[in-house]
């Protein structure tokens, strides 16, 4: 807790949709307290645009607790955003205010990248992952039809392996850090996450192409190992996860059930 | 205004009773109804348009069982992507009764458990029901790949949970509810994939379309072009979660609304037990005026964490590390030996409040105005310390059970857990009360079903932790799938409803008219300064503890405020856009609709049960005292138009499974 507060200047893009041009405004806000959100920042900022009768900056938020993967905003060139701190990364949501400081001058960019077009000035349309999702990215199996959950014993060390890269929150950073607009660590994480667990492998090399073959499809680049993404993703989906894809794609093209 | 007494705020309707679930015993009701349920032919199926709006557990379940069928499924959802629905900040855990702990567990237990920590106020037949289904849950989940936590050996874990005394809670660490709700998703993907199910994200439902008195659709606004649009179908659902955003601050997602529920509520759905809201213990105190939500921290916590406050008053602003044992209040296990600090979250919350309203609270004090209209300065949190919980068991193994939570109090508060006790305070959590269903879960409109938080039926007047998962699912994997064939099995005869029938043209006039009136008023004052104030109204005079004056103060002040929104409230921009101002401007209405009729719910409920506490009905103990004889029966509240009163229906509850008692825990 801490009563200090900032005066800031916001260098915000403002882009009213998907085809006209964007360009960064200015704007001063003071008074913020250190143990605001950066969202709460904005709100606070929207709240003053009102009321001037200007038109609020339009972000997507919802959960504000770091978990349902809807905020996103690049921050001082950052997907997410740090401050003026080297801590680990976090979702936009769970950026707070004392990370910065009084004076700070912020700019804040949307997502950029191909696959991802804005919609208007923060927001941006991420439908495409759930496409790379519905390539395959799941357990085939239908409601009621399920075993009994103990029928299948999973070492714990797998079962924890499989929770690392489970817990991807699907927000982007990954895709806006990469030079390439690469989504290879998302779809690693979920051929990852169902790969490690025995219900996952009647389908698993099925869904590496298909993932794969979507991921491309759908415009997003090719991956160099470069590392930005894991650099930001709010959830530390471990950079060995895209390992781990490289060599199930590569076993896939060996297996029959892999061909579709 | 001429009202004074709580009887001038609505009036009496007929009586109503599920007529759904059969006369045997508790144990043969679900089977019985399931076999007499009438079927619909796979060939027939794909003929069917099953609309379903919100894709969280019960929602997402649902769209993917029903896709799975062979329904020709359309599924909506405000976000961006069906895998952002709320449920997926749910992080304790998911009840089942696996008995796998060999700890006395059954299916029986399991629903005594959820009756008796509702507070006798649910329907009997509909919680076993739950509770035989809890057990399928946690099968289908692992079969879809959900990474429970497990032990060495390669088996689930399991954990305790507040309100009961085994340990039947299955969690992925701090993340159950992402894990299940990633499951779902995946599971609705196969069928998006499969080509059963259709996605529309970023669509709000802003419409009920109800034609020969049967519900057939639903206006929606895209809310990227902001083009209204219906869609027509056999039946919809609603899995829109709870209204605990009514209160402004909650633990809810900031996009978390009624105006779904609330339309159909309009057109006709009865409205049950709105004033069952659950206020949860655990949650990080509030810090500022700018504060947007509140972030709960799992009840899993009071596992091993010790609530305490200081006994002087003079203690509270000091380094709580200083503070002698001695001079310390455990006064959750000092007031409740047997359950201490994992007593029912109502109970917890109260508790807590009292120790701040006797001045004894911690951290920095707030400023708030008194039930009298006073200002006074509160310090509004309580200790919840784990410094015994590192002493038994290490830092590391605390931090394997915790460390997501410990990272993310850190993150908010700027304090480290691990060197200084957390603060908590109680927070708005979840809405046991929701439209009314029968067992089928069918409101009484037909064609129209509720699940999930979004119904009133299984969580009486409290819920315990870790069923609100557990209900989801279950309405949605495993209850929805077996009744509404028994109303599509007539469907197919229905009258086809096209898009210029008169009652789909009122319904999208109506969506437009509503749009055009908030964009015309230009006032102003924001939309989020309204929703504060109606939030604060709702915390001060129906929060954690409701006396009749204040109820009635409530409904006033919602009124006047009301009354200024219409007249001074300023929304940007145009419909023809994606326009967030909008969007809240259109929920904030609905809410304080809402808002009053949760304050007379209250108000006509002159007993305390559960999570409604009115302070004129409390044993000598200061406990909630509920009152059998009056209030045994679910308020169901039907529309009385516009400026008229709600029409009060009471569905009188029968226990026959299970003996009324007064809820101790001590």
């Amino acid at each position: 807790m801490s009563d200090n507060t900032l005066n800031l200047t916001l260098r915000v893009w403002r882009q009213p949709n998907r085809n006209a041009p964007g360009k960064i405004e200015e704007y001063k806000i003071s008074g913020i307290s250190t143990d605001s959100s950066f969202l709460e920042m904005l709100d606070e900022l929207n709240e003053q645009l009102t009321v001037e009768g200007k038109e609020p900056v339009a972000f997507d938020h919802d959960c504000r607790e770091g978990i349902c993967g809807m905020c996103g905003i690049v921050i001082n060139g950052v997907p997410h955003g740090r401050g003026n701190s080297l801590d680990t990364p976090t979702t936009t949501c769970q950026l707070h205010m004392r990370k910065f400081k009084n004076g700070d001058v912020i700019t804040i960019e949307p997502w950029r990248a191909a696959p991802f077009p804005v919609i208007k000035d923060l927001a941006v349309d991420r439908s495409a992952f759930d496409k790379i999702i519905q390539a395959g990215g799941y357990v085939s199996v239908p409601t009621g039809a399920a075993p009994e959950a103990h029928a299948n014993a999973v070492s714990k060390l797998k079962a924890d392996r499989a929770f690392d890269a489970a817990t991807c929150i699907g927000c982007g950073a990954c895709v806006a850090a990469c030079p390439n607009s690469s989504g290879m660590l998302f779809t690693a994480a979920k051929i990852t996450h169902l790969g490690l667990l025995p219900q996952g492998q009647p389908e698993r090399a099925l869904r590496v192409k298909r993932m794969i073959g979507k991921h491309d499809e759908l415009g997003f680049g090719g991956c160099q190992n470069l590392g930005e993404c894991a650099a930001v993703c709010p959830k530390s989906i471990p950079l060995d996860t895209i390992s781990q894809l490289n060599r199930d794609l590569i076993a896939s093209l060996f297996k029959g059930d892999g061909k579709h | 205004m001429a009202a004074k007494k709580p009887e001038d705020f609505f009036r009496i309707g007929a009586e109503i009773s599920d007529k759904k679930a059969p006369d045997k015993p508790i144990d043969q009701v679900w089977q019985t109804r399931q076999f007499e349920a009438h079927l619909v032919n796979p060939a027939n199926r794909r003929k069917l348009t099953v609309i379903i709006v919100g894709t969280g557990l019960a929602g997402g379940a649902a769209a993917a069982s029903l896709g799975e069928a062979g329904y020709n499924v359309l599924n909506f959802c405000y976000q961006d992507s069906a895998r952002r629905a709320h449920s997926i900040a749910a992080q304790g855990g998911i009840n089942a009764a696996k008995n796998y702990r060999n700890d006395n567990d059954s299916v029986h237990r399991l629903f005594y458990d959820t009756v008796k920590g509702g507070d006798y106020r649910s329907r009997e037949t509909n919680v076993y029901r739950l509770a035989e289904v809890s057990a399928s849950i946690i099968d289908q989940c692992v079969a879809q790949g959900v990474p429970f936590a497990r032990e060495y050996g390669g088996l689930l874990d399991n954990r305790s949970f507040g309100g009961v005394q085994v340990q039947r809670t299955f969690y992925a660490r701090g993340q159950t509810g992402q894990q299940l709700l990633i499951g779902a998703y995946q599971a609705l993907s196969r069928q998006v994939d499969a080509g059963t199910v259709k996605m529309f994200p970023r669509h709000e439902m802003l419409e009920l379309i109800v034609v020969d008195g049967r519900a057939r659709g639903i206006v929606t606004r895209d809310m990227v072009t902001g083009a209204v649009e219906s869609h027509i179908g056999d039946a919809v659902v609603l899995a829109t979660g709870g209204y605990g955003n009514v209160f402004f601050l909650s633990t809810n997602a900031m996009g978390c609304n009624n105006t779904a529920n609330f339309r159909a509520y309009r057109k006709g759905a009865y409205f049950a037990n709105p004033c069952y809201t659950q206020i949860h213990p655990t949650c990080i105190p509030v810090h500022g005026t700018n504060q947007s939500k509140l972030t709960l921290m799992s009840e899993s916590l009071r596992n091993d964490g010790r609530i305490w406050v200081p006994k002087k008053a003079e203690d509270c602003t000091k380094d709580p590390r200083q503070i002698p044992e001695e001079d310390r209040d455990y006064y959750l296990e000092r007031i409740y030996p047997s359950f201490g600090n994992l007593v029912p979250r109502d109970i917890a919350s109260r508790q807590a409040k009292y120790r701040c309203d006797e001045g004894l609270g911690v951290g920095p004090a707030v400023t708030e105005i008194d039930p009298d209209g006073n200002e006074r300065q509160v310090r509004r949190g309580v200790y919840l310390d784990f410094a015994e919980a590192i002493g038994r068991l290490g830092k590391d193994a605390v931090s394997a059970k915790y460390g997501n939570l410990f990272d993310m109090y850190a993150q908010i508060t700027g304090e480290d857990p691990y060197s200084t006790p957390m603060r908590i305070y109680p927070a708005v959590h979840y809405t046991m009360g929701g439209l009314w269903v029968d067992y089928d879960l069918s409101s009484n409109i037909p064609g129209l079903y509720v699940c999930g938080e979004a119904n009133f039926s299984d969580h009486g007047a409290n819920r315990l932790g870790a069923s609100a998962l557990m209900q989801g699912l279950a309405d949605g994997y495993f209850v929805l799938p077996n009744t509404i064939n028994d109303y599509l099995a007539d469907a197919l005869s229905f009258p086809k409803v096209s898009q210029d029938a008169p009652e789909v043209v009122e319904a999208v006039t109506a969506v437009k008219d509503q749009i055009d009136k908030l964009l015309a008023v230009d006032g102003e004052r924001t939309v989020d300064s309204f929703h504060k104030e109606l939030g604060s109204i709702m915390w001060e005079y129906c929060g954690m503890e409701r006396r009749e004056e204040g109820l009635m103060t409530a409904i006033q002040k919602i009124r006047e405020l009301r009354e200024e929104f219409w007249q001074n409230v300023k929304v940007t921009g145009v419909n023809e856009d994606f326009n967030q101002t909008l969007e809240r401007a259109g929920r904030l209405v609905d809410f304080f609709d809402l808002g009053e009729l949760l304050c007379i719910d209250a108000l006509h409920r002159r007993e305390s049960c559960g999570g409604h506490f009115r302070a004129e009905s409390q044993t000598e103990d200061g406990e909630a005292l509920r009152d059998d004889k009056n209030f045994l029966y679910v308020g169901a509240w039907e529309y009385g138009g516009e400026g008229g009163k709600p029409i009060l229906h009471k569905e009188p509850l029968v226990y026959k499974a299970i003996e009324l008692k007064q809820r101790s825990y001590k």
